[in-house]
This record gives structure tokens, sequence and C-alpha cells, in this order.
């Protein structure tokens, strides 16, 4: 008798590893890696998610190749150097064919050496300061010209903004963001008096004097507007601290790269009505493909007060080209995808379609939007057409010669056009 | 019969020359719900020129932003939102009054900020006749930043009838003003003198354009009226600085205050713990943490109540925390005395924990905490300036805590025990003084102090498992600045380590300033171990 059960549950073992085994020989291994512990979770787990429904998605439709895909989570935990080493294990022992992660610069800035070591594939669904083109990176957020510098532009044009405040926290997007920023602004015959900088720790909750500076520079008798690289916890006293002292959105408005819809949903919004965020994406957008992507991302999460957010729609975006390359290519290699995603279309939630181009990056529209009591942001000005992503800033001395063509015959992500030389990557 | 067929015709007929009274006005209201951000401005601006008494409701409506149209029949109304969470919509145009309307059901009129701020303008013609008389200022005020040929006409005319002194002023100056832009070099040299004690930035404005279009001109070629005029206006804007750096220093000094304020609240619990009992306590971060959630949870049990709700989240917040602390020191410290290392370790462990707790319970996202309308807003003192009631209610807040802390360490029989037990144990123990109580107790005030000064945070800064995490470093560094064990020392300590921070930010940036102020901080404590006022005698051994 206990033989016989011995026998009957080692079978069921047995041929329980062997269809494991058959699966695993018959899936596609998607890695995610986004921190799901630390400070970056509460942005990050968002990405994730959407990652685990477009593979569902992607399953019930029959899959990629007649092929499963098969989900690889890990979590880096907001620990940038744990970022290399969860890569190289998704890459060597967990054998991933795409990496979907990354939020933070300097996250991406640690897992590009392994990467490019181990030619692997990674989606990075976040703005960034651009300065960067890697062979192995395809960048789905978007670069300073696809959100800095069309906001500048909108203030500058239609709101009639003649001093500048660059406001943002001390680390290096916000450092080389303002510093395109006012090289463009100089460039644009804006003065070096009429533009203030400053930097603020992470997490600065004193905003008294540094928003009684911005009114006394406001109060100069030119239209002023504060272009805003502050990040997470420090935006909601700073907010609270403009509403305070005064500043209406009508005499200094704010335009932010880094408040989105999620952001949002943590704070109380009403001394932030009227302030601007400069976005590919808003909720609020009414598109067909939108409300479906809404209506599918509320039933995945099991929450219908749920938002969505422009680098959920970079992450959908990125892992639709990815599918399309695949089915071009045949096959899930790197190299092949990699040639196939270039020239990649994939229709917008907003409207218009994604193209990637030969230097990794979107070509994409930009939305100027203002924050609302209920936390969505409404559209009030947008790029007549989509904008090509640049990846070396034309406004920067050291950048402005550089571009990256990832096709014959120049096959560089930093080719200087005046000397025709290719540096080769420095991170 | 006769009688209440003459009334039918009497009221119809009222109702009837009503309508062709207010009919352009009602056609144009009608226009806002097929207008977009492009085109809507013209309309309003129509609108504003109806003479009918709704204008200027449907303007601030608008302003507001709680001007919708109805989905299925397009008609405007304004939306207040009820109690129970739907709203209520009032048509503009007939008054009907509709009860439990949905916003889907509803759309929005779409304003931006520079419809917003024509909306203001229009606003600010209507309201220089308005019986408020801060109303009437602020529209004047809105008048002397954005002037307009129009306007200044408006205010002209308003100046005949205006009655209040202090409008009447606002209206000179911005006249004034206006001279000093348009008109000829003679008249600019009188208006001058007359602006001369004037803060408003709109005239230290237009005198620094002045000067610039004088400097242009080659000096050789300025005439005598030109030439007085350069000086006069050299004087004058040198005197408008000096005044405006005066009022520099005292906001600065203000904002030190008001930040000392805060860091005062954070360390003043942890003065009383590791002060007088001795104890490091690294969760105190974390009481101020509970605090900051009870004052959540009070808003969110009496949604209703949110003006009132920091008088309730208080002595809440005080007894929260004050009974954690308590459970602490029983549970925990209690076993480890005289044992610093491990009730270090012990503590920060404790502070892990309640972090999590915090995190499981209400989601690791911020809470969203609301400011009650008497926290927000500034009081305006002159055009240039002005201090925020927050900053204000707090600083005296802080001030009220320190004292009765004070007072009930120096007059209490409660507080005489525990100076006696931080002084000699044994000796307080062999007079009959329950040590062991008196450990507990204090424990619980310290923390209880802490969960105050998170109610105050609350109104400041995120809500979030990791606020107690900012705070804790900024505590230890004032109690040891002030001299561990003395309470005026934490007061002193904490007030000029806010004003010295705040008076470097405007020179060094904030990041600078934190850096140079803990390296400062460093140098002195070297140099005297024990702090500002440092404990003398036996009991400092």
């Amino acid at each position: 008798m206990k033989l016989k059960k011995l026998i009957a549950a080692s079978s069921i073992v047995a041929s329980s590893l062997v269809s494991s085994m058959a699966m695993a020989a018959d899936t596609i291994k998607v890695g995610v890696l986004h921190s799901l512990s630390g400070t970056m979770a509460i942005s990050e787990t968002t990405l994730k998610d959407t990652v685990l429904m477009m593979i569902e998605e992607q399953n019930k439709a029959g899959g990629l190749l007649g092929k499963k895909l098969e989900p690889v989570v890990v979590d880096p935990a907001s620990n940038w150097p744990l970022f290399a080493e969860k890569t190289r294990e998704l890459l060597s022992k967990e054998k991933v064919d795409v990496i979907f992660g990354c939020w933070t610069s300097v996250s991406r800035k640690s897992v590009l050496p392994v990467v490019e070591e181990l030619n692997g594939l990674l989606f990075y669904p976040v703005q960034y300061e651009g300065e960067e083109s890697s062979k192995n990176v395809f960048y789905t957020g978007a670069a300073p010209n696809q959100q800095a510098i069309p906001a500048v532009d909108y203030l500058m044009n239609d709101i009639g903004a003649q001093r500048w405040v660059l406001l943002g926290t001390d680390y290096v997007y916000p450092r080389t963001t303002n510093k395109i920023l006012e090289a463009y602004l100089k460039a644009k015959g804006v003065a070096e008096k009429d533009i203030m900088i400053n930097y603020t720790p992470f997490g600065h909750s004193d905003w008294q004097s540094i928003v009684s500076d911005v009114k006394k520079f406001g109060s100069a008798g030119k239209k002023t507007a504060v272009v805003s690289t502050i990040n997470g916890d420090a935006n909601v006293p700073f907010y609270k601290e403009l509403g305070n002292q005064g500043i209406s959105a009508e005499d200094i408005p704010v335009v932010a790269f880094s408040v989105g819809e999620e952001e949002l949903s943590g704070f109380d919004t009403s001394p932030l009505v009227g302030h601007l965020a400069a976005w590919n994406y808003f909720q609020s957008v009414e598109t067909e493909e939108n409300e479906a992507f809404i209506a599918q991302w509320k039933k995945f999460i099991g929450d219908d007060k749920r938002v969505t957010n422009d680098p959920m729609e970079a992450t959908y975006i990125g892992f639709k080209m990815w599918a399309k390359a695949v089915e071009k290519a045949g096959t899930t290699k790197v190299d092949a995808v990699e040639k196939a995603m270039i020239g990649i279309t994939v229709p917008n939630l907003t409207g218009g379609t994604a193209v990637m181009n030969a230097n990794h990056h979107l070509s994409k529209p930009v939305l100027i939007g203002e924050i609302q009591d209920n936390g969505q942001l409404e559209v009030v000005w947008e790029t007549a057409g989509t904008v090509i992503g640049d990846a070396w800033s034309d406004f920067l001395p050291s950048s402005k010669n550089l571009i990256a063509d990832w096709t014959a015959p120049v096959n560089c992500g930093n080719f200087d056009i005046k000397t025709a030389k290719c540096s080769g990557q420095n991170f | 019969m006769l009688r209440t067929f003459c009334l039918v015709i009497t009221l119809l007929m009222s109702v009837f020359s009503a309508s062709a009274y207010s009919d352009e006005f009602e056609t144009l209201v009608q226009q806002l719900p097929h207008k977009n951000l492009r085109n809507i401005t013209p309309v309003l601006t129509q609108i504003a020129e109806q003479d009918n008494e709704q204008v200027r409701f449907v303007l601030t409506e608008a302003l507001n932003g709680d001007l919708y149209y109805l989905k299925s029949n397009k008609q405007v109304v304004s939306i207040r939102k009820t109690s129970s969470g739907d709203y209520t919509a009032t048509q503009i145009i007939g008054g009907q009054v509709l009860q439990n309307q949905s916003k889907s059901d509803m759309k929005k009129i779409k304003t931006s900020n520079s419809i917003r701020s024509e909306i203001r303008g229009l606003l600010a013609q209507i309201d220089l006749t308005h019986k408020n008389k801060n109303v009437r200022l602020g529209a004047v005020k809105q008048i002397l930043d954005d002037p307009s040929d129009d306007s200044i006409n408006l205010i002209k005319a308003r100046l005949t009838q205006e009655e209040d002194a202090d409008v009447v002023e606002l209206i000179e100056t911005a006249i004034a003003v206006n001279q000093l832009k348009n008109a000829d070099d003679e008249t600019k040299l009188a208006t001058v003198e007359q602006l001369k004690q004037s803060l408003e930035p709109a005239v230290r404005n237009a005198m620094v354009a002045q000067i610039n279009r004088l400097n242009e001109i080659d000096a050789s070629e300025l005439s005598a009226t030109q030439k007085q005029l350069k000086n006069e206006l050299n004087k004058a804007i040198e005197s408008i600085k000096q005044q405006r750096s005066v009022y520099e220093f005292i906001e600065n000094l203000f904002f030190g205050l008001s930040l000392g304020s805060v860091l005062l609240l954070a360390a003043i619990g942890l003065a009383i713990t590791f002060g007088v009992m001795g104890v490091i306590n690294m969760a105190h971060g974390e009481m101020i943490m509970l605090g900051a959630y009870t004052t959540y949870v009070i808003q969110q049990m009496f949604p209703q109540w949110i003006d009132y709700s920091l008088f309730i989240a208080i002595p809440a917040a005080f007894l929260v925390s004050g009974f954690v602390g308590i459970l602490i020191e029983r549970g925990v410290i209690r076993f480890l005395k005289g044992r610093p290392l491990e009730t270090l370790l012990a503590t920060f462990g404790i502070s892990l924990i309640l972090q999590q707790l915090v995190r499981s319970v209400f989601s690791p996202l911020n809470r969203t905490v609301a400011a009650p309308e008497w926290m927000s807003g500034s009081w305006q003192i002159n055009p240039i300036f002005s201090i925020t009631f927050n900053r204000l209610y707090i600083v005296i807040f802080a001030l009220t805590v320190f004292f009765a802390l004070l007072a009930f360490m120096k007059r209490s029989s409660l507080g005489l025990h525990v100076r006696a037990v931080a002084q000699n144990r044994e000796m307080a123990r062999a007079l009959s003084v329950r040590s062991d109580r008196v450990d507990a107790i204090t424990f619980g005030l310290g923390s209880g102090i802490a969960g105050i000064a998170g109610v105050v945070l609350s109104q400041l800064t995120n809500v979030g498992p990791n606020l107690g995490q900012s705070y804790i470093i900024d505590s230890f560094l004032v109690v040891v600045f002030g001299g561990v064990g003395n309470l005026w020392g934490t007061l002193v300590a904490a007030m000029s380590l806010g004003t010295i921070n705040k008076f470097l930010e405007p020179v060094t940036g904030s990041v600078l300033a934190t850096i140079i102020v803990l390296v400062g901080l460093v140098l002195f404590i070297q140099k005297r171990p024990k702090g500002l006022f440092p404990q003398k005698g036996r009991a400092a051994e």
C-alpha cells in the first residue's frame, strides 16, 4: 500500500517535472527589472504590473512565434548596484530574451555595462536627460527635446514668459536637463539675469525661502515661469508653500516634468490646480485606444481608482514594438530583434503613431496639461505632429556634433559628424 | 376669477419682459458649451459686458472651475459637491436646481491659465463697485499689476465715488504709476514725489523702466527736467531698496524662527527621553510619524470637520504616541538600562517595525492630510512682506508646548520626581520615588510630545512611512547642540540652527547651507562637547 502511494506520488512529481521542462523549452522569457521595495517601489511597481498585463494579453492572443511568454520578475530593491547584479542574473542564469526595466537614470547607468557585455536587450520606459544611446537599449520615454524644450516653448510663446526659474532636486537628471534648458534659453535671447537656478536636496521640506525668492524674482514686472525638475516627495511641501504664499498658476505657472497622475494621487491637489506638467501621455486624452487601455488596466489591477501615466504608456509602446519586431525577425535573438526594431510603428494611446528611430529613441507627440482638482491633467497645448527623440542635445557644446545611428554605415551611438569618428561608448 | 386671470397675465408679462431683457446674456451663456480653449475668451468678454446680476456669478464660477454643462441637453450649470459625494447642479438660466448629479453626466467648461487671468481682469472691472471693501482693494490691485487703458479710465471714474481711504490711496497709486509710464516729464517728476513711499512692486518696476529709458539717452542731451527726474528716480529707488532690505531681513528672521519651531517641536520630545532619561531612542522619529498618521485617521473619521480636525488630532496624537512610547519603555527599554549600544540597536529595530507596520496598514503611498481653511493663506502686512498663517501658528504653538512642558518639569510634583530620578536614581529611590513608574511616564511624555510634532508636520510635509527618518537626525543635533538635559538649551539650539540655516540659504543655496551648518556643528562640539548649556554640578558626571 505504502509502496503504491510512493510510486504514484513520484510519478506525479516526475510528470510535472517533465511538463515544466517542456514548458521551459517552449516559452519566451521576459525579464522584469523594476524595484518592488525601497524608495522607488511606489513608481516602479506600477510598471512591473503593466508588463505583466501586457504579457497576459499577448499570451491570450496566442503568444509569440507560437510560444507562450513567461515573465521573470526580480526585485532590485531601489539599490543601484543590485540592478547590475540582477541584470546579470536575468541574462546569464535565467537567459531571458528581453528585459523591461529601470526608472532612475542612475539605475540605468548601472545596468548599461552589463547588458552591453552580455548582449542583452533593455527597454527603458521613463523620461530621462538624454546624452546616451546604446546598441542594447531602446529608450521609449522622452528625451529632453520631447518634454523640456517643448514645455519651455509653450511658456515662452503662449504664456509669454520672459523670466525663468529652474528648480530641481540635486542629482543627474535635473542638473543635465537644466544645463540644456539654460543653453536653450540663452540661445533664444534670454539674459543671464532673467534666469534663476536653484537645487535642493532629496526630500526637501522647508521651501519658505526659495518660494519667497521666486516671488521676488517674479515681481520685476516681467512674466515669470518656473520649470521644475523637483523629484517625488519634495513636491508636496513645495506646492503647499506656493499656495500659502499666494502664488497662483496665473501669476507664476510651474511646469513640472516629474509630476504625473500617479504622483498626484497622493497629493491634496487643491493648491496645484492650474499648474502644468509636460508629458507624452495623459490619462484624460479621449481616444479609443486609451479608453481600452485604461479599462484593461483597471480590470487587471482590480481597483477602479488606479490611474495610468506616461511611463506606463512608454512600457506599453515598448512591449508592443518588441512583440512586432520579434514577429518580423522570426526569432528572439538580440541582434536580429535589434535590427528589426528600427522603423517599427505602434499606435500611440493618445493618437498618431510612435516610430522607433535609428537612434533607438521614439518619435512621439508632446502634450502640456494643466492639473485639475481631481488629480487629472487636461491638455492645453500639444505639438502639431510627433517629435523625434534626440539622444544627444543640440544645445550642449559637448554633444552638439554627436548623433546616434544604429543602422549601416554609421552603426554608432555617439558619432561625431565633424570628425566622422565613433568614440565608442562612454558611460 | 377675473382677479386670478389678471394675476396670471401680469406674472406672464413680467417673465416675458425679464427674458427679453437678458436674452443676449442667455444666448451667450448657451454658447459656452460649444467653445474650446481657443475661442472661449471673446464669449466671456461679451458676457462681462452684459447688464445682468448673474454676470459676476458666471465669471466667478468659471474662474473657480465650477462651471459645467449637462451632457444630455447642454444646459450650463454651476455645481457644488455635497457631503454625500455627489453634486448639486444649479442651472445658470432658469435657476433650476438638480440634486444628486454625477460628474460623469456633466462636462467641465474648460479654462486655462491665460483664460483665467483674462477672467480676473474682467472681474476686477466689475468688482470696482462691489460693496465689500476688500474685494474692491483686490480689484484695484489687479488693475495696478495689469493695467489697460479701459481699466485706468474705470478707476479714474471710481475715484470720485470711492469713500474708503485705503482704496482711494491704491487707486491714486495706480493712476500715478500710469502717469509715470505715459505722461510728460514734468508730470512724471511730480508723480515720483508722490510714489516715493509706496512699496508696491509695480511702482518700483515703473521707476526702473523710467531710469532705463533715461540711461539710454546720452547725458549731454538730457533736458534739465530729465536730469532732475533721473536724480529723483535714483533717490526714490534707493530708498525703496533700503526699505525692502529691512523687510527681507525680517522675513529671513521669521523663516528662521519658523524652521526653528519645527526643529524645536521635533526635538523637544527627544530632549526629555534622551536629555533627561539618557535613553538613545532611535524610534523617536516614528513617534512623530504616528502622530501624523493619527491626524490622517481623524480627518478620515470626521471628513465634515476638517477645520477643527487639528484640535481633536493634537490630544489624540499625544495619547497614541504616548501610549506606544510607554509600551516600548515597559516592553524593551527598561530591560536594557545602562546599555546604550543595545538600547540604540533595539530602538532602531522598533523604528523599522513601526515603519513596516504603517506600510502594511496604510499602504506605502503617502497619505493626503488636508489643511484647514484657517491654516491656509497669508497675512499681507505690506505689499512686499507677508507671513503665512500656517508658519505663524506653528511658531506660536511650538512656544506654547515648550513653556507648558517647562512649567510641568519645574512646577509639578511629577516633574520634580522626573528631575530627581534623572539626577540621582538611587537617592531618589531612597526617598521613596517610584523610579520605574517615573521612567515609564517620562518616556510616554516625550513620545506624546513627538506625536504632537507629527500633527504639526502633517501640515507641512508628506505623511508617509519615512516621515520620521527625515527628522530623527535633526532632533539629535538640536539636543546635543543645546546641551543634553537642558530644555532651554534645546530652545536656543533649535532657534539658532533654524535662523543660521535660513540666513545662509539665500547666499549659498540649500544644499550647501545644510553642509555648512553640519560642519559648523561638528567643530562646535569638538570645542564644547557638552553643548551650549552644559549641565553643571555633580549631576553632570
